[in-house]
């Protein structure tokens, strides 16, 4: 059996799959880590991608359009980033709460909004065609080379952008003056408030970027991973997310490198599942054991100082 | 009319903070061009309110601000910047995974196109380091440095911004004797250069040293304002307590008996591979004040760290009493009899968001007398909260104000309270005195002492040089991790003598020191 999943795992579509599957919980790190820095906790990047997931599709049916749905998903990402702002810094409730509170609206909103908007019930697969999806692109040159053109050509656009995206807050952090900010803000914001930087516009200007992103990975659900809405699309990618900013120490390549050990997680899951004679039960909890896992490794790691230090004064004992 | 001779004028004004506290109630500060102008007054006298209210960071309830002649409407720390306000606040303001150069410039960024220029950055910070003779490494990340060079950076950065009010909220308190001076230097070169500064300082010499006028402040009003040179230090400190306050400490001689904490051969390399302690070895006995003293980072922290467990040793032993400290959680130490005023309060003395009675009775919740069965025995756990308040003079509404909203020298009587009065059996006490009034300081030496003369022993660390030698009964000097010299008696000591263990100089032999350990 192992040497089934062996040689599944050095298959080109399987390595391929990886990067499907890590784009949208990339999405989502980038969301957690962005928010994170500035010193807010965006628990409701699940909730926010349901509903971007939602509007995406729709406005892509309205529009025929799929590029006009995955920038009003990114509107509504943002717009739900910033509610649960205002809750939090202009009317001083938990800012946990107000994500709970987003999480907990998505899953009854979305079918309520859907019925409404569209007299569908529970998913929107009657009302997108293979037109109205993110397409997918065949980078030239790269598809002619073996195995590595397999690999990395033909990704939706979106797959593209979302590593592209990790420089790009690299950059944004570390290379910009509002990334300073954001980061200052986040770490001592009575420090940034003395030398006149306003502290709650920079922490709305990270909960926006962090709606963004979660717009464009709920649009990637919805309009390229799942190709239809339905309530359970998201599926914890958001939690998982959280999981992933943490573990790569909240730090943009860090949360990528989670992130796609996650992916690994869910590709597998997917391919050993059809392997006879293996529990389902067992393989659909890998994804989450590998959180597990994950979480042990960076805390050993952590701390592996402090055990030198005792061991080192045993033997002087 | 506007009246040149002054900078700032704060009339009549009154805060009352939202919890009800009134910090100010009709307090005139008039500022002179070009001086060097003192703020004093007990903890919670309301110095750092009415200052916090000049930089705009908290809006007086009522009362005017007139600043160059000009009423001003300070809504902000943005809006006090541009009248040429800066401030050093009392606890640092700096963002520590952050460079030097990036502090200084947040908020007011280089650009490049759409990017931070960073060499620009560099280039003003050492552009201003050198014109201002303030020396700081632009490219150390801030959690790196040493005090001194933070509250260079937190001055520069007040330069940088085009101050030329300085408002400065105890820059000394953790400054060493050398660092002070040095700051001094700077200050005068600043009023040279016709910049106005105000200073906050609970150290009578500092101020008797540096300041042209004074004003006096208590229990949130002014009590007028004085030439320094026509007033002595007695003088100003029965103007801020209200009674004569006598710092010279009386005390009995010591009769130390049985050894109760023993460290031997202590050794600690750090992550910048710095040996910070060097076979350190010596013992502290019951009935005796042990001091430490030496320039700061020469191994103190390091040590008082080991002694609390919150940091390991790489080798040696401490035990308390012949029981072993080292790996033993911090409650455990606490049930040996070892109480700790830490160097930094707020991270380690207390927990700011909580109550001042949730703090006090941290360290004994799970004692007999506060709870009833299951539950707590709130009637017990208050009475007991208000004894301390009582005993340790803590200035607040009552036991149930957040401890974060208290004043700096009050958060710090709060920690001594706790501490104080668990029966300990060794204080290790560090800076116990640190960013406290003439009279509070007063006190908790007087305690201390009291404390050591029932039978506990304490060992002090302070950067205070006076403090520790006048409290101590003997001394130890710390250079470059290791005891530079022990004096068995330390009336015999003067600064000087001091000053050549403290800086390496001199260095006593191996048996001189070795009698420390009482073996
Ligand atoms: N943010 C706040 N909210 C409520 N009360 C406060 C706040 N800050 C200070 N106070 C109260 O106002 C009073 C004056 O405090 P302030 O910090 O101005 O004293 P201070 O003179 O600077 O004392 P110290 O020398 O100890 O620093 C104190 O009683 C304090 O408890
Ligand atoms: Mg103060």
């Amino acid at each position: 059996m192992l040497e089934q999943i062996g040689s599944m795992i050095f298959q080109t579509d399987f390595v391929f799959s990886i990067f499907r599957i890590t784009a949208p919980i990339l999405f989502a790190a980038l969301a957690a880590v962005v928010a994170e820095k500035a010193g807010v906790t965006n628990i409701g990047l699940e909730g926010i991608m349901l509903f971007c997931a939602l509007f995406g599709t729709l406005f892509a049916y309205w529009t025929q359009n799929w590029f006009i749905g995955v920038c009003s998903a990114v509107v509504v990402g943002v717009f739900f980033a910033l509610l649960i702002g205002f809750f939090a810094l202009q009317l001083n409730t938990d800012i946990i709460l107000a994500g709970i509170a987003v999480n907990t609206m998505s899953s009854g909103g979305t079918i309520f909004l859907l019925y409404m908007f569209t007299g569908e019930r529970g998913n929107t697969a009657a009302l997108t065609s293979s037109k109205l999806l993110i397409p997918t692109v065949e980078i030239p040159i790269l598809n002619k080379i073996p195995i590595l053109g397999d690999i990395l050509s033909g990704h939706a656009v979106l797959t593209y952008v979302a590593f592209i995206m990790v420089f790009l807050v690299w950059i944004l952090l570390y290379k910009t003056a509002i990334g300073l900010k954001i980061r200052a803000v986040g770490e001592n914001e009575h420090a940034a408030e003395s030398v006149g930087v306003n502290v709650r516009f920079i922490k709305y200007i990270a909960l926006a970027i962090s709606g963004v992103f979660c717009g464009l990975g709920g649009a990637f659900m919805s309009m390229y991973y799942s190709q239809s809405f339905n309530t359970g699309i998201i599926a914890g990618r958001g939690f998982i997310a959280l999981a992933a900013q943490a573990m790569g120490q909240g730090e943009p390549v860090g949360a990528m490198f989670s992130s796609l050990l996650f992916g690994f997680a869910q590709a597998l899951r997917t391919k050993v599942s059809g392997i006879q004679g293996v529990s389902s039960n067992l393989i659909s909890a890998m994804p989450y054991l590998v959180t597990i896992i994950g979480m042990v490794i960076y805390a050993a790691s952590t701390m592996r100082k402090v055990k030198r230090r005792n061991a080192d004064k045993e033997k002087n004992q | 009319m506007s009246n040149n001779e002054y900078v700032v004028q704060m009339k009549g004004i009154e805060k009352v903070y939202s919890n009800g506290v009134a910090a100010n109630q009709g307090v005139d500060f008039f500022v002179k061009r070009g001086e060097i102008h003192a703020l004093m007054g007990e903890n919670g006298a309301g110095k750092s309110t009415l200052m916090k209210m000049l930089f705009g960071m908290e809006q007086p309830t009522s009362g005017e601000i007139i600043v160059n002649g000009e009423k001003v409407t300070l809504t902000s720390p943005t809006v006090a910047i541009s009248k040429g306000i800066g401030m050093v606040h009392q606890h640092f303001m700096l963002v520590p995974s952050l460079t030097v150069a990036e502090n200084m410039v947040l908020g007011m960024e280089p650009k490049k196109g759409m990017f931070i220029d960073y060499k620009k950055a560099v280039e003003i910070t050492e552009e201003y380091a050198k014109r201002f003779n303030l020396h700081v490494d632009a490219n150390a990340k801030v959690i790196d440095i040493p005090v001194g060079m933070k509250q260079k950076v937190e001055i520069l950065k007040a330069l940088v911004r085009g101050a030329k009010i300085l408002i400065l909220d105890e820059p000394t308190a953790v400054l060493t004797t050398q660092e002070t001076t040095e700051l001094f230097k700077e200050l005068i070169h600043l009023k040279e250069q016709g910049f106005t500064i105000i200073f906050i300082s609970h150290k009578l010499k500092e101020i008797k040293q540096i300041t042209d006028r004074l004003t006096i402040m208590r229990n949130g009003k002014s009590m007028g304002v004085y030439e320094t040179k026509d007033i002595s230090e007695q003088e100003i400190s029965r103007l801020m307590v209200g009674r004569d306050v006598i710092l010279t400490v009386e005390k009995e001689k010591a009769e130390p008996s049985d050894v109760v904490l023993k460290v031997r051969d202590l050794e600690y390399t750090d992550s910048w591979n710095r040996k910070m302690l060097d076979k350190m070895s010596f013992s502290v006995r019951k009935g005796e004040i042990l001091g430490v003293a030496g320039v700061e980072g020469n191994g103190q922290r390091e040590l008082v760290d080991m002694l609390f467990n919150l940091n390991v040793p790489d080798a040696g032993t401490i035990t308390v009493n012949g029981q072993n400290v080292i790996g033993t959680p911090q409650r455990k130490i606490r049930e040996m009899g070892v109480s700790l005023i830490p160097e930094d309060r707020m991270t380690y003395g207390i927990a700011s968001s909580g109550s001042i009675e949730e703090n006090v009775i941290s360290d004994r919740f799970d004692k007999k007398k506060f709870n009833k069965g299951p539950l707590f025995d709130m009637n017990a756990i208050h009475a007991e909260s208000e004894q301390l308040i009582a005993d340790y003079k803590v200035l607040c509404k009552n036991y149930k104000q957040q401890v974060g909203m208290l004043s700096g020298g009050n958060i710090q009587k709060v920690v001594v309270a706790r501490e104080f009065s668990c029966n300990p059996k060794l204080i290790i006490a560090d800076q116990p005195t640190r960013g406290i009034d003439v009279g509070a300081t007063e006190f908790i030496r007087k305690k201390l002492v009291e404390l050591s003369r029932e039978g506990v022993a304490v060992l002090l660390v302070s950067a205070d040089l006076n403090e520790v030698m006048e409290l101590s009964d003997s001394l130890v000097v710390f250079y470059n991790g290791k005891i530079a010299a022990y004096f068995e008696d330390t009336s015999v000591l003067n600064d000087e003598m001091m000053g050549e263990y403290m800086l390496g100089l001199k260095k006593q032999s191996d048996e001189e020191i070795r009698r420390v350990c009482h073996e």
